[in-house]
Formats: C-alpha cells, sequence, structure tokens
C-alpha cells in the first residue's frame, strides 16, 4: 500500500498492484457467485417452510379429531367421505396403473428391440407431458357424458391412470436398466430361460425402484384435482362399491370447491383437506426414502465425491 | 449391395460386408435365438406354448397402451373441436373477446355448425395469459433452480444436500391445489404488500418497463401466477441440474482448479458447459409443466376472461384455468358449441406442451439417465 502512494511507480510494481488488484477482482467473483448460490438456495428452502408452516398454522387453529369420523354435512361436518374416497381412489390407480405401468416398463427394458423401444418410450414421455386438465376433459366429454358412466369412480380411475402410467413405466424401465448386465450372462450361463431369470433374479435389484417410481405415482395422483373434477365428481356420503353412476368424494376437492364457498366452515374443511394431504404426502416420501436408504446401505457402488477446496 | 448375384458374390465371412448377416442364418445371434430351442434348463417344461412366450405378448400388448392413449386423446379432442375450428376460424386467435352468446335464445347454424347467436370467442388473452405467466415462472426458476443445484453438489456436506434433495421431493409432492390455496391466502398478499408496491415504486420510468408499473392489485394475477408456477417447476430444473452436475467428470474440474482457476471460474469454464444442454433441456421441461398447470393458476389469477394483462400484476387467466372454470357453464349451452370452443382451446395448449416437450425430451435425451420420471418431479 506504501508504494501505491509514492508518485513513482515503476513498471515490475504496477505489474505486482495489478496482479494483486486482479486476485482481489477474483475473489470478489469468487464470493459473489457462492453467495448468489446461497441465496438460490434459500429461496428453495424458504418457501417449502413456509408452505408447510402456513398449511399446517391455518389447519391446526380448527382441528378436531371429529374431522377423521364424521362425512361432510353440506358446507360443514367432516372429511371422511373425502379421506376414505381419496384412498379408494388411490388405491385402485395403484393396482391399475401400477399393473399397466410395470408391465410396460418390464416390455421395454427387457423384451423389445432398440427402435421400437424408443418409439414407444418417446409417446410414453409425450403423454407423460400433456397437461392434466386436457386428460381430464377428454375423461369427461367421453367416458362421462358419451358412455354414461356418469361421474364416477371408474372415469376418474382411468384418467388417472392414464396420467400416472408413463411414469411408472420410466421408473420401472430405469431401475430395470441399471441392473448390471453380469446378472443376466450369468443366468443365461447357468442355462436359466430368460423370463425365469427375469422372475427370480434380475427383478429383485430393481425392486426398491419400481416401489419408488410407484410410489411418486402415487403421490401425484393423489393430489391431482383437474382431471377428477369432471370425472369423480363430489359426494357426501362414503364412497359405494359401484364403478360406474355413483359419484366420490376426495380431498383436493375440498381445497378447490369449498375455498370458493363463502362460508367460515367451509374455509376451515378447506385448510383442513389441505393439510391432510400435505401430510399424506410427506408420509409418501418418507416411506420412499426408506426404501431407498435401506436399499442403498447394501450398494458401495455409489460414486464418491471428491473433496473440493472449500477454502 | 444392389442384386442377390453380388450379394453372392462376396459370400459370407467376408468382414464388413453387410451380405452375410444375411446368410449368416441359423448361426447368427447364438443368444437371442427363440425360446423354444432352449435346452429346457432351470425354470420349466419345454412347451412351444410356454408361459414366458404368453407373458411376452401380454407386455407386448400392455406397452402399446401408453401410445393408444395418446393417439385416442388427440383424435377425440380433434374431432370434438373440429366444428369450433371452422367456425372459430383464424380471428380466435387474434382477438380478445370470451361472448358465449345468448344460450337462451333459438340457436343459429352457420355453415353446418350450430351455435347460439351472437356468439364470439376469442382466445387470445388465454395463450398470452399462459405464456406470459410460464415465462415469468422459467425466469425466476431457472437462475434459482441452476444456483441450488451448483452448491448442492460443489459446497454442502452429504448430510444437507441430502435435507435440500428432500425440500424438493416436498415441492414437487405438494399438490397443486395447496399450491393454490397458499398462494391466495399467503402469498398473494404478501407479495401485492411488500413486493408489488415496492417494484412498482422503485424501477426507472422509462417505457420498456411501463409493464411492471401501476396498479398492484390485490394479489390475484400474474405475478403471483408466476412466482407460484416458479415454485412449482423449481424441482424439475434444481434436481435435474443436481442429477447432471454430479455426472461431470470430477478430473477435469480438478485440473481446471490445479491451473489455478479459483472454483467460480471452473465452474463457469468447465462444469457449466459441461451440464448446459441438459439444464435447458430440464428448463423447457419445466415450462412445459407451467405450461399445463391448472389448479394453482385457477386460484390464484383471478381467472378474469377477455382481457389482457394489462400489467405485471393484473389478474388474468390461462388456457387450462379457463377449461377448469368454464366447462360447468359450457354444459348449458344446449348447441354444444360452448364445449366443442373448450376442447379447441384444450387442442391449442395440447399443441403448445407438445411441441415444448418434444423439444425438450430432444434436448435432454443425450443427458438424461436420472432414475427417476423427469416431467413431472425428481
Amino acid at each position: 500500500m506504501t508504494l501505491a502512494t509514492t508518485a513513482q511507480v515503476t513498471p515490475g510494481q504496477g505489474a505486482r498492484l495489478a496482479a494483486r488488484g486482479r486476485v482481489r477482482r477474483r475473489r470478489a467473483a469468487n464470493w459473489t457467485l457462492w453467495g448468489a448460490c446461497s441465496v438460490a438456495l434459500a429461496l428453495v428452502v424458504i418457501p417449502v417452510v413456509w408452505i408447510l408452516v402456513g398449511v399446517a398454522s391455518r389447519a391446526l387453529a380448527h382441528w378436531h379429531w371429529s374431522v377423521l369420523t364424521t362425512t361432510t354435512v353440506g358446507q360443514g361436518g367432516g372429511l371422511e367421505n373425502a379421506i376414505v374416497g381419496t384412498f379408494v381412489i388411490v388405491i385402485c390407480v395403484a393396482i391399475v396403473a401400477g399393473a399397466i405401468g410395470i408391465a410396460g416398463g418390464v416390455y421395454l427394458a427387457e423384451f423389445t428391440s432398440e427402435r421400437s423401444g424408443s418409439f414407444l418410450r418417446g409417446a410414453s414421455e409425450v403423454l407423460s407431458g400433456i397437461p392434466s386438465i386436457v386428460l381430464g376433459y377428454v375423461g369427461y366429454i367421453t367416458l362421462v357424458v358419451f358412455f354414461h358412466w356418469g361421474f364416477s369412480l371408474a372415469a376418474a380411475l382411468i384418467v388417472l391412470s392414464v396420467m400416472v402410467v408413463p411414469y411408472i413405466v420410466k421408473s420401472t424401465e430405469v431401475a430395470l436398466r441399471n441392473v448390471p448386465t453380469a446378472y443376466r450372462e450369468g443366468a443365461e450361463a447357468l442355462g436359466m430361460r430368460s423370463g425365469y431369470a427375469l422372475r427370480k433374479l434380475v427383478i429383485r435389484p430393481a425392486l426398491p425402484g419400481i416401489t419408488t417410481g410407484l410410489i411418486v405415482a402415487l403421490a401425484i395422483a393423489l393430489g391431482e384435482t383437474a382431471p377428477l373434477l369432471y370425472t369423480a365428481g363430489w359426494s357426501d356420503h362414503l364412497p359405494t362399491a359401484h364403478l360406474t353412476g355413483a359419484q366420490i368424494g376426495y380431498l383436493p376437492y375440498v381445497v378447490w370447491a369449498f375455498y370458493n364457498q363463502p362460508y367460515a366452515t367451509s374455509h376451515q374443511l378447506s385448510n383442513l383437506a389441505a393439510l391432510l394431504l400435505v401430510v399424506i404426502v410427506l408420509l409418501l416420501i418418507v416411506i420412499a426414502r426408506v426404501i431407498v436408504s435401506v436399499t442403498q446401505r447394501h450398494a458401495p457402488d455409489r460414486p464418491q465425491r471428491l473433496g473440493r477446496s472449500g477454502k | 449391395m444392389t442384386s442377390p448375384s453380388v450379394r453372392a458374390e462376396i459370400g459370407p465371412g467376408t468382414p464388413g460386408a453387410s451380405g452375410s448377416i444375411g446368410s449368416g442364418g441359423a448361426g447368427e445371434g447364438g443368444s437371442s435365438g427363440p425360446p423354444s430351442k432352449r435346452p429346457s434348463g432351470v425354470g420349466g417344461p419345454r412347451a412351444w406354448l410356454s408361459g414366458e412366450r404368453v407373458v411376452r405378448e401380454v407386455l407386448h400388448v400392455v406397452a402399446f397402451i401408453p401410445l393408444v392413449a395418446l393417439v385416442v386423446l388427440v383424435v377425440i379432442l380433434a374431432a370434438k373441436a373440429w366444428p369450433a375450428i371452422r367456425f372459430n376460424g383464424l380471428g380466435f386467435f387474434t382477438h380478445d373477446a370470451w361472448r358465449p352468446g345468448n344460450f337462451y335464445a333459438n340457436p343459429v347454424t352457420t355453415r353446418g355448425v350450430s351455435h347460439p347467436p351472437a356468439v364470439s370467442y376469442g382466445a387470445l388473452p388465454l395463450i398470452t395469459g399462459t405464456l406470459e405467466s410460464s415465462l415469468i415462472a422459467i425466469v425466476l426458476a431457472i437462475p434459482v433452480g441452476v444456483g441450488t443445484a451448483l452448491i448442492v453438489v460443489e459446497k454442502l456436506p452429504a448430510r444437507l444436500s441430502s435435507a435440500v434433495g428432500f425440500c424438493l421431493e416436498v415441492l414437487v409432492g405438494v399438490p397443486s391445489v395447496v399450491y393454490g390455496l397458499w398462494g391466495a391466502l399467503t402469498l398473494g398478499p404478501f407479495l401485492a404488500h411488500h413486493i408489488s408496491p415496492f417494484i412498482s415504486n422503485h424501477l426507472p420510468d422509462v417505457p420498456v418497463l411501463s409493464f411492471f408499473k401501476g396498479a398492484t392489485g390485490a394479489g390475484e394475477g400474474l405475478f403471483t401466477s408466476g412466482v407460484v408456477l416458479a415454485i412449482m417447476i423449481l424441482p424439475i430444473i434444481a434436481a435435474t441440474t443436481r442429477d447432471l452436475l454430479r455426472q461431470v467428470p470430477r478430473q477435469t474440474v480438478e485440473g481446471a482448479l490445479a491451473l489455478g482457476m479459483t472454483d467460480s471460474e471452473a465452474t463457469w469454464a468447465v462444469t457449466f458447459p459441461w451440464v448446459r444442454s441438459g439444464v435447458i433441456g430440464a428448463s423447457v421441461l419445466g415450462l412445459g409443466r407451467a405450461l399445463g398447470e391448472t389448479m394453482a393458476i385457477a386460484m390464484v389469477s383471478g381467472t378474469v376472461l377477455g382481457a389482457n394483462a394489462h400489467n405485471f400484476y393484473s389478474t388474468m387467466t390461462t388456457i387450462a384455468a379457463t377449461i377448469v372454470s368454464q366447462l360447468d357453464s359450457a354444459f348449458t349451452d344446449s348447441t354444444g358449441f360452448a364445449v366443442r370452443t373448450l376442447a379447441e382451446t384444450a387442442l391449442v395448449l395440447l399443441l403448445i406442451t407438445l411441441v415444448v416437450n418434444v423439444l425438450a425430451r430432444l434436448l435432454v435425451r443425450r443427458v438424461s439417465t436420472t432414475a427417476l420420471p423427469v416431467g413431472r418431479g425428481i
């Protein structure tokens, strides 16, 4: 610094000063980047906490346990019908979409040729990109109106299944592709038929991936409203055993429709339903995480993080 | 390889000659021969109609279900919309009005299409609303998502980065109605009271920025919709970028560090170019999701019909939100024309998202190996 204040600066000193300035500038740039990244991280974490706390605080102010055990009456009452209806829909979707999706994924991973596989895969991925309201709209004009099924479990089930099948196909296929080829070659060398090897050997390490994919798909199905609004309808009563002709209640409907009603009780139910949805989703995420962590404990071949100069 | 005689001259066994594949015969592909030729080993008796064969055929059929669903979807929508497409014409895309006409008067037939009198539909505000809100979302979400992915991969210890992963999964899992409720009750009023007035009052008064000035509204509108959408698509961008960053070879980055780069310089010069196309692809996927988002927008946009957003904070609507809010009343149109018009808007939305998604797949294909379904979540 003392050098800089003198009037005469030799060329060598000038270069040294410039270098020092450059270092300072580079250090500042470094801090700027990581500072900006920290802000970005905060902008991800804050909304999560804000949403969870916001939903919970609004709902818990009016929490009463009878919400779980009484059905909706007009604009008030409980949510038992919606909770049971949601579980019925999700379980049915798990069965139908799970069967179709896993079968499709197994086919794409194990049996198909490169060319037709990439074609089917593309179709499935494009289907997953279609907005859910478009699916719901088509379900309404065909299943509900044209087939005269009315608002019903069957219509809701088909629309939701079409929506989540691509995710299950994708996760199943990826899980199977991640199984080392050596498994298949070993089975082949032992003289196993490929179907037998698949059933007994190859599918086993892929099961956690398949299950996780299924859970993600169910979480999506659980929270969807747009495709259900015009296919499932709404009912104050517990679900019946009828596939068609009987409307069925579900939680997201309460959040949306009761929010639009001008009554305090309906707003409370809307908030409570939102809380229940969030709690169920959190449970599903935790289950999926537990599955992944339990299975990965036995897989030591995860890529190691190399230490990077953190300063 | 133009004629059989040429192939015969080359003959089997000539290296590189494609003719040898044809003449190779049964000796080819020992591992992929038909199952019936295998020795019956572990796994059941030898049978022409083995269970395996049946299963394979069933799987074959099932694998086509998504494709069939896709085709059926598009055909139904197009068939339903066709009269509306003919009647509404190109004006559908160029004017603002949304007048369903008089449902109680006698229907009129124009060019073979039955419709209520004084009907006039213009989808311009819906299309611009959809594009504007998604654009805001993507502009906000890209820097935040990429920044988060960077710090998670480069700086955070494993335990913390796993916690951030949990946050991203929560953002994926929260239902869109819950986003809508939170946006309408909490975020919207917060933005309207604290953020919007600040932006509106402190921006310089130049014509380019006039869109961001003026009345800031009560919290329902374009800005809130954009922010909610940004939060919803954040996990797609952040998680994909994070997975891509983890695939960047360490040696290349460490080489850059060894040359004396700071780690931000190494990030700019080495890491970013490596993941750029994947990040763009993930962003376009997020854009596709934002374009089709329905419930959250229906709850925070104000869903006004027949008017473009006049500034950054004004109420608006999107195609998806219009379909969900108008379908009920559309069914009171005895001519069915309102429903057909909604089918046309749905078709427009479908085409927009199809183009965006196909584009994204083309960009992501080379790099996407993530185990989780890209396109909706992590």
